[in-house]
């Protein structure tokens, strides 16, 4: 039981991780109707930015934690949502009217650029970081001697996503961006007859999207203190996966998707084994697109001729 | 309009120039962008230090001639579209060079083809390039199985390597553990291949396009790392090494007493395998071809095309579209199989390194490169591709950067292929050339 409730700590942290980036995943398919298969990328290159930016804060002698935490998380932010906007523009943008298969297409080649480029510009081997935070508490310790910790990491991380998805909420449902959004995600055509800019309108999105997966490639930064060019392919797929259970096009779906999936990847490296972790997760993908295609809490699609 | 090999059929008051200060304010701006996104990935650079504390150091050089370059591609880009004209220009070639490369084009492959057959005599002493022939010929192969799923019933399927794998393994299990010959394990390789294409098809293929590209995905990667991972079958990461050789119908290629040479009477050579190898894998990409070939004029491959044109209209004509898609599924894992089986006779030495998603996408290029559905461009593309790789050997690790830039272009400038060509086999009435005008008016 007790670690069980550990478990469940961890499995809660990976899961707001997975739930950041799949809110991108899930906000692009609403709008435009494509899987950005570049956007796990993108939550790498935050990771990268992250790491960067610490280490010329530390080189220049900042000590204060939490002012070089707000500052690597406005730095990533603001340069990773630079990417985003310019992977659509031009990957994607040219591509709108296309047939079908060719936005995947681009945004396959896109993943190979970031990926690649990351390797040449910053090498290939793991960065490792040294602890950024560190300490924690004790919540109880159990029957057995086995001691149920919550690390201060795993408190920021979790209130870091909280804070962020109350931000993104506020702004889809009651900002005139939000307002533009749901409008093109219903009828573009209609939307710009209406006078919303769609090209701004889905530039925005992809900005929005990068700039939530770089504050998740900085939580897993100060979380498995590593980043490494590669990281984004498998959590790339597994956010999708979770954006997909949630029922894709739906933002809460997308954080439930991703708890769901943290949680199950965690709970199975616990109770079965870490080697198939990973398959076990690709295998929820696979099971709930047959039997539950919709999600959770997506809407079903109608097909139109 | 003769003499004129392209004429824009725009007007050119139509098509507003810009001036000079427009394309320098648009370069000054990318390379702004430039700026900021490369300012930390290339600007500094970090790496671990020697007491394994990570350290960094700056480059702006470097990061001063990516802004540069951007700069500068920037403006020559625009002052190509400006040469080029506005998107959706029409051009028009004249009759005398459109025959004539009409004739070329009937011309390429039988004449690509007989070159392909001498390859080994003309060849016979570089081994170097007997062996990239091979591997040209192995993606041929790849790409022609992933054509008959992609580019001819139009599923996008991103993890056709996982089929290439388990011909793979099937044949080096198979041949190591019960010492089964190879022309034993290749049916039963294509059978496996074919029963796990179906195995993964059957629930998976209701799916729209793009979930269906991730679910084969998700399950390419799956094979991997079962493969990985379950080390008492497959030997996870080491791999299985010791994979018999092929032999000629029995008789071995080897120098020994019972080998082919000893009783031809001829002395032994190790290219002989070599050009065995090379007709063997022309032989199995050309089966591939010709099934392909004749599958597209049965009802099933009429259903294929039809599937991939639209998807609702011919379930309103009563095509099964289940049926129709597993045995597109089946039909291209089968050769995924096949070629798999070749792969691992070839090499003697298989591992999952070799099947990962790398190589579904560099197959699926080729596809698309070659127009998705058109047999020779698939050739030509897998010709273009791998040669291509060979070229640029020395730049190693830009190689796949200067790949996905490609990808990305390609699918800009010509999303349908070089060779773009992807029109159904049949047609209601004779294809007639009309005019652009026409076409505009929704006549074409």
């Amino acid at each position: 039981m007790d670690y069980f409730a550990q478990q469940l700590i961890n499995g809660l942290v990976l899961g707001s991780i997975y739930g950041l980036i799949a809110i991108g995943y899930t906000m692009v398919y609403g709008i435009v109707g494509m899987i950005n298969f570049a956007h796990g990328d993108i939550f790498m290159i935050g990771g990268f930015i992250a790491l960067i930016t610490f280490l010329i804060l530390v080189s220049f002698g900042l000590t204060a934690i939490p002012l070089i935490l707000l500052i690597v998380l406005l730095v990533s932010m603001a340069i990773t949502a630079l990417y985003g906007w310019t992977v659509e523009r031009i990957a994607y943008r040219p591509l709108r009217h296309s047939f079908r298969l060719a936005p995947m297409l681009s945004a396959i080649g896109m993943s190979f650029v970031l990926i690649n480029f990351s390797q040449v510009a910053q090498g290939a081997r793991v960065k490792p970081v040294p602890p950024i935070i560190t300490g924690g508490y004790t919540l109880y310790e159990g029957a057995g001697g086995f001691v149920v910790q919550l690390s201060n990491i795993q408190i920021i991380v979790v209130v870091t996503t909280v804070v962020l998805l109350g931000l993104f909420t506020w702004l889809v449902s009651s900002t005139r961006l939000g307002r533009d959004m749901r409008a093109c995600e219903q009828d573009q055509t209609m939307a710009s007859l209406l006078g919303v800019d769609v090209d701004r309108t889905i530039s925005m999105t992809f900005v929005i999207g990068a700039a939530l997966a770089a504050v998740a490639g900085m939580m897993y930064l100060l979380y498995y203190g590593l980043v490494d060019f590669f990281m984004g392919f498998v959590a790339g797929i597994k956010a999708f996966t979770a954006a997909v259970l949630g029922g894709i096009g739906s933002l809460p779906g997308a954080m439930l998707g991703g708890l769901l999936i943290g949680l199950i990847e965690t709970m199975w490296s616990a109770y079965f084994s870490v080697e198939y972790k990973d398959v076990a997760a690709f295998s929820i993908l696979i099971v709930v697109l047959i039997f539950l295609p919709t999600g959770l809490l997506g809407r079903p699609e109608v097909e139109k001729v | 309009m003769a003499g004129r090999v392209s004429a824009t059929l725009a007007s050119p008051q139509d098509s507003r120039v810009p001036g000079i200060a427009f394309i320098f304010k648009k370069a000054l701006i990318s390379a702004l962008v430039a700026l900021v996104l490369f300012s930390l990935m290339i600007g500094v650079r970090t790496d671990a230090g020697p007491d394994g504390q990570l350290t960094y150091w700056t480059r702006f050089g470097d990061l001063a001639a990516m802004v540069a370059t951007v700069f500068g591609g920037s403006i020559v880009v625009e002052l190509l579209r400006q040469w080029w004209g506005p998107v959706g220009t029409v051009r028009v070639v004249p009759a005398s060079v459109q025959s004539g490369l009409s004739l070329a084009g009937r011309l390429v492959a039988p004449v690509l083809l007989v070159f392909t057959f001498l390859v080994p005599v003309i060849f016979y002493n570089e081994r170097y390039i007997l062996d990239l022939a091979i591997l040209v010929l192995t993606y041929v192969m790849l790409g022609w199985g992933l054509n008959v799923v992609v580019g001819l019933a139009g599923l996008l399927d991103l993890g056709y390597v996982a089929f290439y794998a388990v011909g793979a393994y099937s044949y080096a299990l198979l041949a190591t553990n019960f010492g089964l010959s190879f022309w034993v394990c290749l049916p039963l390789a294509g059978i496996l291949a074919a029963f796990w294409g179906v195995l993964l098809g059957f629930p998976v293929l209701r799916l729209r396009g793009d979930y269906l590209a991730i679910v084969t995905l998700a399950f390419g990667e799956i094979i991997r790392l079962v493969i990985i991972n379950w080390q008492s079958l497959t030997g996870g990461p080491n791999g299985i090494t010791g994979i018999p050789r092929p032999t000629l119908f029995g008789i071995p290629l080897s120098p020994g007493e019972d080998g082919l040479a000893a009783r031809l009477g001829i002395e032994f050579s190790p290219t002989h395998r070599i050009v065995f190898l090379f007709y063997l894998i022309l032989a199995l990409a050309l089966l591939t071809n010709w099934v392909t070939i004749r599958l597209r004029r049965l009802p099933i491959g009429r259903a294929w095309e039809a599937l991939r044109e639209d998807e609702i209209a011919c379930r309103a004509l009563g095509i099964n579209t289940t049926t129709t898609k597993l045995t597109a599924f089946a039909t291209g894992a089968m050769f995924g199989g096949f070629a798999g089986a070749f792969f691992a006779t070839r090499q003697g030495f298989i591992s999952p390194e070799s099947f990962t998603f790398h190589e579904s996408a560099l197959v699926l290029a080729i596809v698309v490169l070659g127009g998705m559905g058109s047999q020779l461009g698939v050739a030509l593309a897998a010709l273009a591709m791998i040669g291509g790789f060979e070229l640029f050997r020395g730049l190693d690790q830009y190689r796949m950067l200067v790949f996905g830039m490609a990808m990305v272009l390609l699918m800009i400038w010509r999303p349908r292929g070089l060779i773009g060509h992807r029109a159904p086999t049949v047609f209601l009435r004779h294809n007639q050339a009309i005019s652009a005008d026409l076409v505009n008016e929704g006549r074409g």
